[in-house]
Formats: structure tokens, sequence, C-alpha cells
């Protein structure tokens, strides 16, 4: 069995790190908005780490459990419970056959991530299981979900190896104002100089054309040497477009394969994640560094969640303290 | 290959780019290049958007980071195009102009003051280059339409168009490979799918190869359209020298 949904909130999907391999199609990748929420998701229950969860923005879904499985809920606080009980983030949680988790409001982030230990049984569509929501094909029916909408699992599994140590410390989500490192180019050349001063030394808004797709951002006009105009090319997770109305436009998960507009920099992968999880009135300021640079800190990330891997799969050292045991036991029994 | 230059696009892209023009030659050298990377067998790039006049290259940094792949890349710039990719590929489509199947060809004929039938004539006896595919999952940018028949974009695009619909937007033609919104006068239909999720290789064509319509009457529509809901059609592919 699996989940059903009972109320969808406002935009939730099933995605992976999404559909490589055919932009030269013109499909798009879709995927996830935030990368590192949604890998320390699949972590936390053991699962691989291309393995699909729910995607939920800005208001979070209700949902039945229609049998047993194992979940982690990272991104945003969206005020989870369980049967009208708090539920914890960055924690495995073992959910019963008919609990309702419960989403409400983003009171901090903007996205949040349910990763499921016996995995969405949803098809895999040309190598991905996410949905494209503009192509409306891949995770479930091609579309956001609906009231009603029931996925299954794929298998069972209901056991996982050092069960209470699969915690991390809930990563900070409520900043109103973040840097964002980006790495210039491709197009920086068609800016002036006192264009690209503007752009790295000026706080950028959030505005509320922010969706999947793409981030508008509101501030000082970014000034190009002959308009931003340039014969269409590829657009990549984090390219910063510039029209010619000079403000940036940061393009998501859901971009266009390709562009029309001069792209001054691409915001570095392993700050996306500070950039999606903000809301409307947010500000944004860029720092450049370079691409070595940014290649580093991925690779450091990759170093980070493998020791939050390790970290997990260890004795419980609450374990020996009975008191803090029980206390954990008591609500299994609730 | 060379007036090529590889750009930093992020901590995961690079973008080679050639002189930036929309031209035949230039586009074929991309084209070119794809295939000569594609046999390369890189580890580590996951996907390529080759457009009108450049290449974009998604890679994973954990297998391969900037400064390797471009050293890599550089030494196959250097590299002159194979004669084998002088050859073009022809995929003939066959469309139903006129009629039901396509509202907007008067539209399109009295804009150009030509009767429908040359309107057809014309749009037919050309090969046309694709450039490179975007928007929507197999949607082609074409090049070469004659402009005598360059039509403007309806004022107020159609909400749905259906897939198969061949059209006519400014200086562009191409065909619809999914229902759509769009703007483009639609001159006529092919049964023929350009785009379908369930196909092993889902879309038909690719950036570099050609396109040439070959007008049919309903009678033979049908007939097409019924051998490929029968997953029993074959599109027709000629090879020429370029």
């Amino acid at each position: 069995m699996g989940i059903r949904v009972i109320k969808p909130g406002m935009l939730t999907t099933v995605q992976d790190l999404g559909r490589t391999g055919y932009q030269s199609q013109g499909f798009n990748v879709a995927g996830v908005m935030d990368v590192r929420s949604f890998k320390i998701a699949n972590l936390l229950v053991d699962n691989p780490e291309n393995e699909p969860v729910l995607e939920f923005t800005l208001i979070g879904p209700t949902l039945e459990f229609t049998s047993d499985t194992i979940v982690a809920i990272t991104g945003g606080n969206f005020n989870p419970t369980i049967n009208g009980k708090p539920a914890p983030m960055y924690t495995a949680i073992y959910m019963h056959k008919g609990d309702i988790l419960k989403f409400g409001s983003a009171v901090s982030g903007a996205r949040g991530y349910l990763s499921f230990s016996s995995y969405l049984k949803v098809p895999t569509v040309m190598g991905s299981r996410c949905t494209n929501m503009k192509s409306r094909l891949g995770g479930f029916k091609g579309r956001k979900l609906e009231a009603g909408d029931l996925i299954l699992f794929r298998i069972k599994r209901r056991y996982l190896p050092y069960f209470l140590s699969r915690t991390l410390p809930v990563e900070e989500m409520d900043q109103e104002s973040v840097t964002l490192r980006v790495v210039m180019g491709p197009q920086d050349s068609a800016f002036t100089k006192e264009g690209i001063e503007t752009f790295l030394n000026s706080t950028y808004t959030v505005t509320n054309e922010f969706d999947r797709m793409g981030c508008r951002l509101d501030g000082p006009f970014i000034s190009s040497k002959n308009g931003s105009d340039i014969i269409s090319d590829g657009i990549c997770f984090g390219s910063i477009q510039v029209p010619a109305h000079g403000k940036p436009i940061i393009l998501l998960a859901d971009r266009q394969t390709t562009g029309g507009y001069a792209k001054i920099a691409t915001v570095a992968s392993v700050d996306i994640p500070k950039l999606v999880q903000r809301k409307t009135d947010h500000k944004i300021h860029f720092q450049a560094i370079t691409v070595q640079e940014a290649q580093k800190l991925m690779l450091a990330e990759i170093e980070e969640m493998d020791a939050m891997r390790d970290r997990i799969h260890q004795p419980c050292r609450e374990v020996l303290e009975c008191r803090l045991t029980a206390k954990r036991i008591r609500t299994l029994f609730e | 290959m060379e007036n090529a230059r590889i750009l930093v696009a992020g901590d995961s892209s690079l973008l080679i780019e050639f002189k930036q023009e929309i031209n035949p030659e230039i586009n074929r050298k991309i084209a070119a290049l794809v295939q000569l990377i594609r046999e390369q067998h890189i580890e580590g790039i996951v996907d390529m958007i080759p457009t009108y006049c450049s290449l974009l290259i998604n890679y994973d940094p954990r297998v391969i980071l900037y400064d390797a792949l471009a050293e890599r890349l550089k030494g196959l710039l250097k590299i002159e195009v194979a004669a084998g990719s002088d050859r073009k590929k022809i995929y003939e489509i066959p469309v139903c102009y006129g009629g039901a199947y396509g509202p907007d060809l008067s539209v399109i004929a009295e804009h150009a003051g030509l009767s429908e039938e040359e309107v057809i004539r014309i749009h037919s006896s050309q090969d046309y280059l694709i450039y490179m595919l975007g928007f929507l999952p197999g949607f082609t940018y074409l090049g070469g339409l004659d402009e005598r028949i360059h039509t403007p974009r309806l004022k107020n695009p159609r909400v749905r168009i259906e897939a198969g619909s061949v059209g006519i937007g400014g200086s562009q033609t191409g065909i619809y490979p999914m229902d759509s919104p769009g703007g483009w006068n639609l001159m006529g239909m092919t049964p023929v799918k350009t785009y379908d999720p369930n196909r092993e290789v889902p879309i038909l064509v690719e950036a570099g190869d050609y396109i040439r319509f070959v007008p049919i009457d309903e009678a033979e529509y049908k007939r097409i359209l019924e051998l490929v809901e029968q997953n029993a059609y074959q599109v027709t592919v000629r090879e020429e020298e370029a």
C-alpha cells in the first residue's frame, strides 16, 4: 500500500534529481529545487541518493498512510504533525497504517521534503521518476498531487538499523537575507564594468514572481554594453540572466533548456538551496568566486553528507541513558 | 574548429561558444562536435545542449573537474570535423495541408499574395535545417523558410494547438510536438508523432538533421495515422551529401 492525499497543499510533486540526458531534445530537467534537503531526507532512511520524494511548497499536504513505513522530513519547517502531535524533523520516523501526517504553512523556509523508506511507486520515464509538469510526464501522472490521489509503495521496508541514531541537526531555514556565491559568466562580458559592480555590491529583493521555473529579483539596474539579447543558448540550474529591464532572473529546476538573454553569472550549486528556501521580500547579495572554489565547496558538501551518513549508522548513545530512551520509546506506545 | 571559446557556466556546466551568428556552417560544426564528444565517452558529461552557435555541456564535478574537462575539450576542438558529418540526414514528414488540417493556410496565402497551392509547393520544396531543439520536447527551430511565405504570428494566440500541427510564425516554420498554446499560423497537420513519450526514442529528430515536408491528401493522412497508431509507420529518412 502507500499514501493517500487528503489535502494536496499548494504545490506538491514527486521529484528526484531530474531528468537529464534529453535537454538537447527540448526536455527540461525538472527535479528538486533544494538538492541538499532532498539528499538529507533520503540519507536519513538509507535510500539511494536519487530516490524520489515529495516536494511541497509554502503550504504542505495532509497525507494518510495506508501501510507502515519509515519517513524523514527535511527542508523548511511546515509544523508537521502526526495524528495531531508534533513530528520531529531531520529524524527517521516510523509511520503506522492509518497515521495522518499533516503539514501546515511554511514558518521557515519555503519548500519541504518527505522521503519514504518504502519508495514511491511511480514509473521511471526516460531515466527519472521526477514530475515534469510542463511536458506532463513522469512523477504521479505528470502533474501535481490532488486530493484523493493514492500513491503506492514499491517495496516493504519497515526496518532500518540504528533506528534511534537516525536524527541530524535541523538546518537553519529562517534567514531573511542570504549571500549567494556565484561564478561569473558565461556572458558577463556583455555587461558594463558598472553593471558588474552593481550586481556584486547591491541588495536584491525576492519578488513574488518566484516559482519552480525561476526567481525574479528586484533591485538596482544592471547595465549592459549593447543590450542583453543573445542568440539563444543553453541554460543551467542557477543561471542568472539579465534581460533588458536590468534585473536578475535566476533560473531553477523547471527552467527551459534554452534562452536568449545574456547570463551574467551562475549560482554555486551549494548555494541554490539558500535561494529556493527564501520568500517574497527576502534579501539577496551576490559574491563572486571562481569555478575551482565552487567545485571545492561541492566536494566538501559531499564529505559533509558522508559524515552525516556515518553519524546515523552508529549505535545510539541515548540507549545508554534510560530516561532518554524511555522518552523516545513512549511515543511508540501512544 | 578554430575560433571556439570555452566559457565557465557555473560549477557544473561549461559553454563552448562559436562565432555568434546563425548560419548552417557553424551549426554543422556544433553537430559534428556533439558527435565527436559522444564518441569520446568522456566520463562525467551528463547532458549536452547544442544551440545555434554554441554548445552547453553539463557535467558532474564529482567525476571530472572544470580544468580537466576544459583541457580535454580544447584537444577535441583542434580536431577537424570528420568527413562523415558532411552527409545530411533528411526526415520526410508527410503533411496534409489546408482545410480543417490547416485553418490558416488561406491567411498565409493572402499575406503572400499567392495561391494556396503555391504556398504548399514553396513550403514543401526545401530541406529545412534543424538548428536546435528547445521550448517544448521535440520542438524544432528550423532555418531556411522561403521569405515569400513569412507570415506574422497571430495577434491572439490559440489556447490549444493540437500535436502534429505544422505552422508558420514570422520567419520560422515547424511542427508542434505536443498540444500547446501557440501563435503560429497553422497550415497543415502531420500524422507522424515527432514526440512520443512511450516510444523507445521519444524524439524523432536531432539538431543538425533536416526536415522535408511532403504533401499528402486526406486519405493518405488517415492511412498513415492508422499505421502510426499501430506503431507500424516508419518515417522515410534520406541521406545525401550536404
